[in-house]
């Protein structure tokens, strides 16, 4: 197969290339995450970087940024022309490269200037140069629109700000390459405004900004070129004039949708959630992360909540489950009595269960086994005066190996080490038994390779078709529309919108998500 | 293929030594050779009278290590136990000598003290979220205070010969020798019982003769502990404290619903949250045991000393955290076991024990034992990693 970036570059001039990446590889164990990827910015221009979660963007942009230092991939990285191999981010900062993170990474108890000049302090035999340091803070926090002294902890600051101050952090590391990685997520309208401004001023110096975004509108305002990536293969280079946002959709998606998500037209029975006039309060501040929520999830039904970062959507699970620290009003009922969950045993006992998004940190304890993982929710089932019965416990865990194809050595195996796809059906297995009526599942295939989805989708079909009702939550629109029966959409704390399987398209979900028109 | 055969050779290897991991053996191994090393630098070593001392002089450490593991691997650490022994310790002796109370008022007293001290630190820390670490160091000052305080810092001896007895007693041969029966004859009949029961759940046991041969093995050593200790004076009084606080507190780690979410909280605390745990109560708990397991500790050592001093059980966390870390806990929380725990205990006693013997001086007997606790962790931290490859 030609490299398809060669059919889009008319220039063909090789030293206007500010980065070349070229058949990049990165394999992990038993997961292709990058094929021969090649990608190219020029200098002074923003390229858009798109595709799907999973498609490799993120590990691109970590094998660029010295993350994954060289050796562990294969393939050519050029910077101005000449070959590099970063062993480490101090290495691929040197020649010129800064990376804004999706998710901030700031120290919270440092002040702003500290932060922004964290690891190259302005210092005289070692001895730091505070008012330097200060003063040119100021200047580069100015360049970002923000007004607060650079001597405000990052702590007081709000999440848009931080956000700013990121940006302001690797502006000041005065990079020849800048990465944006989702950048105005949580960002407000104005300051996404200054935003773009920014990047228009940095294309003009010459800078190659590599942008990476979920959001349309936004990559086709600013970008010169789009690079698609699907499952791991660069697909497409094209150039924003000649391209629309169809095509780059199309591109991203690539396969029929139906092939991916074995959708069964359900009948939907008895009500088993009703939520009324239901909020949620932040934990520290003063504010709603959930507003006046109705919703209802019937026995049998699949019920996607779509909705962009932020909107509030884990928060709701969460508070539903009993697990988050925010204060709730209004009422739940679970098939058909209030109930009053002040904590996730209290969720459990009226037949709540929640498949967390991030399975490391929330779902799984990795240094245990599997059979471990899988009762530790329901030990009393299978205890007696606290006592374990662990043949039962052998049984039960051996019984949801079985049935949902787990692919493990043992039982006895420490969960740490299978794969995605399998530690999520640990987690899956561990709430099945606690025999749920309503599931919530946050993000359920996020990170898992094709052959698992695939296998978790149809145990969501045939849960449903055995009277569980099921919510998922997901950030994957082609997920949300291959499996839901209902769709709700969330934005800023409510839903703004309910949509049958029929009348959903990604269109009308993104409008109602960005609140577009 | 190959990755097969590795792991049916690794299902055989655990069929043969059962469900206790290698580094449980690798540290019963290390214990050997420490007993062999002393053993032949000095004959008295390995005597009957020597080893009944030094499982005398372990208890102390082994019943407070018991607590300190599970402490640990919820992710805490208790650095009051050494002042809460010194206190509780104190306790007993001003019931028993100032006041004249019998010696069963005065163990139940001296045990609700404990449990009462660590009942109040358990509660900091669970519901007041003031780290473990904090608590107990302040605890470790103040409970070490409150002794010289109530006992007007003097030395308080101990009259009641009952009560002596706890700590320095030895069973007569024949009872030691009923004792050794019991538990073979228990640890038959329950190894048969799980077999038969895994047997209907329809489960794979490994073949009879290796667990018999297994069981053999178990049983030969009970024998020769008992026979060992009766041709001294008879199996110690405080040992069988240890044995069954080590029963107990195995069984509650590893059989119950209790001691599963102490290894999940320690494991991954936010998981355990959501999975229904009440991390609160059980981190509190905790700390209600060590309290308990010091006061335990604190009626062994004043009985065997005959006297209770302001400096009693000094240092003591810091032998119990070190018998934990050598018997494999780790103190990043989620893993360790008891009888590594009490394995560890027995390595730094032997290490006391045997340097003492030799005659060494104290200040090599210190550096010898911290070099010792730096290589156990180093070993384990490095032997982890490989595996990890």
């Amino acid at each position: 197969m030609p490299d398809p970036y060669f059919q889009h570059d008319t220039t063909g001039v090789k030293r206007m290339y500010a980065l070349e990446m070229m058949n990049i590889t990165k394999e992990f164990p038993g997961v292709k995450a990058l094929d021969r990827v090649s990608f190219k910015v020029k200098k002074g221009e923003i390229h858009a970087l798109c595709g799907e979660n999973g498609a490799g963007k993120s590990t691109l942009m970590k094998v660029l940024s010295g993350l994954y230092p060289a050796g562990t991939y294969d393939g050519e990285i050029r910077i101005d022309g000449k070959s590099v191999s970063f062993r480490n981010i101090v290495d691929a900062e040197q020649a010129g490269i800064a990376i804004i993170h999706q998710e901030l990474a700031l120290v919270k108890e440092m002040t702003v200037g500290e932060n922004i000049f964290l690891g190259r302090e302005p210092h005289k035999f070692g001895v730091i140069q505070w008012d330097q340091l200060y003063y040119e803070a100021e200047t580069w926090l100015k360049k970002v629109g923000l007004t607060i002294s650079p001597r405000t902890k990052i702590h007081s600051l709000g999440i848009g700000q931080q956000q700013l101050v990121e940006i302001a952090k690797a502006l000041a590391k005065q990079a020849n390459i800048l990465i944006l990685d989702e950048p105005t997520a949580a960002l407000t309208e104005s300051e996404v405004e200054i935003l773009m401004d920014i990047l228009e001023q940095l294309r003009a110096q010459g800078v190659a900004c590599i942008y990476i975004s979920h959001k349309m509108p936004e990559v086709f305002r600013l970008a010169d070129s789009i690079t698609v990536l699907r499952d791991g293969k660069s697909i497409a280079t094209l150039s924003r004039a000649e391209t629309n946002e169809d095509e780059v959709v199309a591109l991203m998606v690539g396969r029929e949708l139906t092939e991916r998500y074995p959708y069964v037209k359900k009948t939907p029975r008895h009500v088993v959630l009703e939520v009324k006039n239901y909020s949620v309060w932040h934990k520290e501040k003063p504010m709603k992360v959930n507003d006046g929520i109705h919703m209802t999830v019937r026995a049998g039904e699949i019920v996607g909540i779509a909705g962009l970062m932020g909107a509030g959507r884990t928060e709701l699970a969460m508070s539903l489950f009993g697990a988050y620290e925010g204060k709730a009003e209004g009422e739940v009922w679970m098939e058909g009595k209030q109930v009053h969950i002040r904590s996730v045993k209290d969720a459990i006992r009226s037949g709540i269960a929640l498949v967390t998004e991030d399975r490391k940190r929330l779902g799984l304890v990795l240094g245990m086994d599997v059979k471990t993982n899988t009762t530790l929710a329901s030990l009393k089932n299978i205890s007696r005066l606290q006592v374990i019965n662990q043949n039962e416990e052998l049984k039960w865990s051996q019984k949801y190996v079985d049935e949902l194809k787990t692919k493990t050595a043992s039982l006895e195996t420490t969960v740490g080490t299978l794969s995605g796809g399998n530690q999520q059906k640990v987690v899956l297995a561990k709430w099945l038994m606690a025999k749920p009526k309503l599931l919530i599942l946050d993000e359920p295939t996020r990170g898992i390779d094709v052959g698992a989805k695939y296998e978790i989708y149809h145990l969501m079909n045939q849960l449903a078709e055995e009277g569980v009702a099921i919510m998922m939550i997901s950030s994957e629109l082609p997920e949300i529309l291959g499996m839901s029966d209902r769709i709700y959409v969330m934005r800023e704390g409510r839903i703004v919108k309910e949509l049958s399987h029929d009348e959903a398209t990604q269109e009308n979900i993104m409008m109602a998500a960005t609140g577009g028109e | 293929m190959e990755v097969k055969a590795v792991i049916e050779q690794q299902q055989k290897k655990k069929n043969i030594f059962g469900k206790v991991d290698i580094r449980a053996y690798t540290m019963i191994g290390a214990l050997i050779a420490i007993w062999i090393f002393f053993g032949m630098l000095n004959e008295t070593f390995l005597s009957a009278r020597n080893l009944s001392n030094l499982f005398t002089q372990m208890s102390v450490t082994a019943i407070l290590a018991i607590g300190m593991v599970l402490v640990i691997v919820a992710g805490h650490i208790d650095l009051s136990v050494g002042s809460i022994v010194g206190l509780t310790g104190g306790i007993a002796a001003i019931l028993s000598n100032w006041m004249g109370m019998p010696t069963s008022v005065v163990i139940v007293c001296t045990l609700l003290a404990g449990a009462l001290v660590g009942f109040v630190q358990g509660w900091l820390v669970a519901y007041r979220a003031i780290p473990a670490f904090i608590v107990t160091l302040g605890g470790m000052m103040i409970f070490r205070g409150v002794l010289m305080g109530i006992t007007k810092s003097t030395t308080i001896p101990i009259f009641d010969a009952q009560f002596v007895a706890l700590g320095s007693a030895y069973f007569t041969n024949a009872f030691g020798i009923v004792l050794a029966v019991i538990a073979i004859v228990s640890l038959f009949v329950s190894t048969f019982r799980k077999r038969k029961s895994r047997q209907q759940y329809g489960f794979t046991i490994s073949p009879l003769p290796i667990e018999i041969a297994k069981l053999l093995v178990i049983s030969v050593l009970i024998l020769l502990f008992v026979l060992t200790m009766n041709s001294y004076k008879g199996i110690p009084f405080p040992i069988i404290f240890v044995i069954a606080l080590a029963l107990i507190f195995s069984f509650i780690a590893t059989k119950t619903t209790f001691g599963r979410h102490v290894y999940a909280i320690g494991g991954n605390v936010e998981a355990a949250r959501l999975s229904g745990i009440n991390i609160q109560r059980h981190t509190m708990m905790l700390f209600v045991f060590t309290g308990l397991l010091s006061a335990i500790a604190a009626l062994v050592l004043t009985a065997r000393l005959s006297s209770a001093t302001i400096s009693a059980g000094q240092m003591y966390e810091l032998d119990a955290i070190a018998a934990c870390v050598i018997g494999g806990t780790s103190l990043m929380g989620g893993s360790g076991t008891i009888i590594g725990a009490i394995i560890g205990a027995m390595v730094m006693t032997s290490l006391d024990n045997g340097m003492s013997l030799l005659g060494m001086e104290t200040f090599w007997q210190y550096i010898v034992k911290g070099s010792i606790l730096i290589l156990a962790v180093w070993i384990d931290i490095a032997s982890r990693k490989r595996k990890g490859n």
